[in-house]
């Protein structure tokens, strides 16, 4: 067995933080954490964090088929660079994921990744809203995230079905959870709107999807979840009223949990004023005031987890007008700066919103998220807060390029990163 | 006026641009009257007439401006083709500017197509109506329209009625009136107007009535008629009842105010039909203005940019806009 130390960094969980040096092996578990540790190879961690591993609850890796936008294998490196050691994969694929064949089929791609890529399944077959998908048989193979991602269940019969269907599998896997994750979008009012619906679109002629679209599908599944006791999870939730609902259904002891993607806390529609489709996004960037909505959302723990919804579309597709590029941005190389940058939130909170509490809705823990001690899996982030970078598409990992933070200054960047035992990112760079 | 590249909005404009262009416009309509209604102005000059959304007016008008200044005009009508499949946006625009072309018009059903197009081409991009947002030279044909008949604008009140919501010409026009010093109110339900007028130099109401006997202008706007299952307003009979120019109304105008119409109209809806037959009624020389509005705006772009112009010939081209 090798070994290797990670040496003069603080280490921060959930249990805290302290100063010391981690050892870890090449069999996949931590050996040793404390000071003065050394190792067969050792890597600097002066200045930095050393993390549980960041877990993502929301990307895409277009595969299988769209590989031209991204792949297993470069969605799964874009994330390491940005520190993650787990993903969760959105069910939008070409087959959708929405059967044990094509969830074998992304994990038999994922099993050479340089992270762990957790596929969810479809909630319903093709994910056209109209039957549900075999969610026993997802289950039974290993899925415990459901969405419908990039459609929310539009039939409300058919998602208090899914709920209803889904708190019945628990015994297929005990002691986990099954959760439904919507995409929350009343296509009816959202249809033909390409933008947040407000001043910006009526200046710039974009037609406009109102707020409401997101919030009154996250009204139905606050009542939904209250009707049928399932575990609901929202999706990059986007308007301050979404995040008052979801705090006022936790405030009532409901079972939700909700993300916000790194955009919604960084960027408003305003964006929108070069008519540049990389700022296209869904649900899309919305208001000042639905910005700190977020922020507030993060810092009060109404929202738990931070999430990239990582959407990568080729530059092919992005060259188009606003109305017919295709939504989406990446995010996964960013998502630790960005919100290091945008958020004031104290580095702990912070990790655990993009670590152990994102690991514990995937039902990942033990995995992910840590604790970082002895005989855990040695799934770490090595982070140093305070490094100073400029965003530039050219240098990402990702096979795409359309982010929306080109040119930005940023303050945070992950050092290494170690799956599994095995450094993977050594000073920023992809080992393989 | 300022050196002006490209023209996508009427925000681009300042009054005293949109003063300059109308007045060049006036002598494009003295050249228009001629036996033989040609200057040499932008001779060797090419305008490419990009057209992704069906238009037969506005391309003939172009096309009869660029010929009017004996530019050639070469038409491309660009099907729609869906994002990922086909060729993007970029390379048709990189495949037509290599063609070695001065000017583009764009026609696109995207709001800020030509935002996009004027990125990825060094040609003068000269926006023809891009989606619900802008369609600047439609706007300065209406000033000039408007302001031939009614001396300078500063003061005079403007209603812009009907389809606000799905309107270039009100986002334009809305914009162009009030650098102008008009006071503009657009006249629609809530179901046809822009979510918000936050930062618009406009009011607002729902009731025609309440302006009808102030207002200067009423300029009326396309309805448009497809897509009934997520119809604005019940009927177009109701419509045309509640917020229609009707014979009733046209008779409550004050003496001198225009009606005016971008086309191309649909009559019993937006205006009664025997209205837009009225003397008071500018629609067909606001399109005879097209023409020589959008020579101006040629002129100014393509004709006085340095780096197209030949040695020696820039006087050629100042002693032949007169």
């Amino acid at each position: 067995m090798s070994t290797l130390a990670l040496r003069g960094g603080t280490v921060v969980d959930a249990q805290g933080s302290r100063r010391a040096d981690v050892v870890v092996g090449d069999e996949g578990t931590i050996l040793a954490v404390g000071s003065g540790l050394t190792a067969d190879h050792e890597l600097d961690a002066g200045d930095c964090i050393v993390a549980p591993g960041l877990v993502d609850l929301h990307v895409h890796l277009r595969q299988p088929g769209n590989e031209e936008a991204e792949t297993i294998d470069t969605g799964a490196r874009a994330a390491a660079l940005g520190g993650f050691t787990a993903v969760v994969a959105m069910p939008n694929t070409d087959p959708a994921m929405d059967s044990v064949s094509v969830i074998s089929e992304v994990r038999a791609l994922g099993e050479s990744a340089i992270c762990d890529v957790v596929p969810s399944a479809a909630i319903s077959v093709g994910r056209r809203g109209e039957a549900l998908a075999p969610m026993a048989e997802l289950v039974r193979a290993g899925v415990r995230i459901f969405t419908d991602d990039g459609a929310g269940v539009q039939d409300d019969k058919l998602m208090r079905t899914a709920l209803d269907y889904a708190s019945s599998l628990g015994h297929l896997c005990p002691g986990e959870t099954i959760v439904l994750a919507q995409h929350c979008e009343v296509e009816s009012l959202s249809k033909g709107g390409y933008m947040h619906e407000g001043s910006w679109s009526s200046w710039l002629g974009i037609p406009g999807q109102p707020s409401e679209a997101e919030e009154l599908m996250v009204m139905r599944d606050i009542a939904l979840c209250r009707l049928t006791g399932a575990r609901v999870h929202f999706q990059h939730m986007s308007t301050a009223g979404s995040i008052s609902m979801i705090r006022a259904a936790k405030a009532a002891g409901l079972p939700v949990t909700a993300e916000a993607a790194t955009h919604h806390f960084s960027l408003t529609d305003a964006c929108c004023q070069s008519y540049d489709p990389v700022y296209k996004v869904h649900p899309p960037l919305r208001t000042d005031a639905d910005v700190e909505a977020v922020r507030a959302g993060l810092a009060d723990g109404t929202i738990d987890a931070i999430a990239t919804d990582h959407a990568p579309h080729t530059s092919k597709s992005k060259q188009q007008t606003f109305a017919d590029a295709p939504p989406g941005m990446l995010g996964l190389e960013t998502a630790f700066a960005v919100a290091n940058t945008y958020l004031d939130m104290p580095v702990d909170s912070l990790l655990g919103a993009m670590s152990w509490r994102p690991a514990a809705i995937a039902g990942l823990n033990g995995a992910h998220g840590g604790p970082i001690e002895e005989g855990s899996m040695a799934n770490l982030a090595v982070i140093d807060p305070d490094a100073a970078w400029t965003v530039s598409a050219a240098e990402l990992a990702s096979r795409s390029s359309n982010t929306p933070y080109e040119g930005m200054a940023l303050r945070g960047r992950v050092r290494h990163t170690i799956y599994q035992g095995e450094a993977v990112v050594i000073d920023g760079v992809a080992q393989r | 006026m300022k050196a002006l590249r490209h023209l996508l909005s009427m925000d681009d404009l300042d009054r005293d641009d949109i003063d300059y262009l109308l007045d060049l416009t006036q002598r494009y309509v003295e050249v228009s009257e001629r036996k033989i209604p040609r200057i040499p102005a932008l001779r060797g000059k090419t305008v490419a007439l990009v057209f992704y959304e069906d238009s037969t007016r506005t391309r003939i008008s172009f096309a009869t401006a660029a010929s009017r200044l004996s530019a050639d005009a070469l038409g491309f009508d660009v099907k729609r083709s869906s994002a990922n499949k086909g060729e993007s946006l970029r390379d048709t625009i990189e495949t037509i500017s290599a063609m070695g072309i001065h000017g583009i018009v764009l026609r696109h059903f995207g709001a800020g197509a030509p935002w996009r197009v004027r990125e990825w081409t060094d040609a003068s991009v000269i926006n023809g109506g891009d989606g619900r947002n802008q369609h600047p030279t439609q706007s300065l044909a209406d000033l000039f329209t408007a302001r031939r008949h009614l001396g300078e604008l500063d003061g005079k009140r403007v209603a812009i009625v009907g389809d606000v919501k799905n309107s270039r010409v009100a986002r334009s026009n809305a914009i162009g009136f009030a650098k102008m010093g008009a006071e503009v109110v657009f006249v629609a339900p809530q179901t046809l107007l822009p979510a918000s007028l936050e930062g618009w130099p406009v009011s607002a109401t729902h009731n025609l009535d309440e302006v009808v006997e102030e207002i200067d202008v009423c300029y009326l706007l396309r309805m448009q008629l497809e897509r009934q299952h997520d119809a604005p307003v019940p009927t177009l009979r109701e419509f045309h009842h509640e917020f229609g120019l009707t014979a009733a109304r046209a008779d409550r105008l004050k003496d001198g105010a225009l009606i005016m119409h971008p086309g191309p109209m649909n009559r019993d809806v937006e205006i009664a039909g025997e209205v837009a037959d009225r003397p008071n009624a500018v629609i067909t020389e606001q399109v005879a203005n097209g023409v020589a509005v959008r020579m101006a705006v040629l002129f100014v772009l393509i004709g006085s940019r340095l780096d197209l112009v030949e040695e020696g010939s820039l006087a050629d081209q100042e002693s032949a806009v007169a």
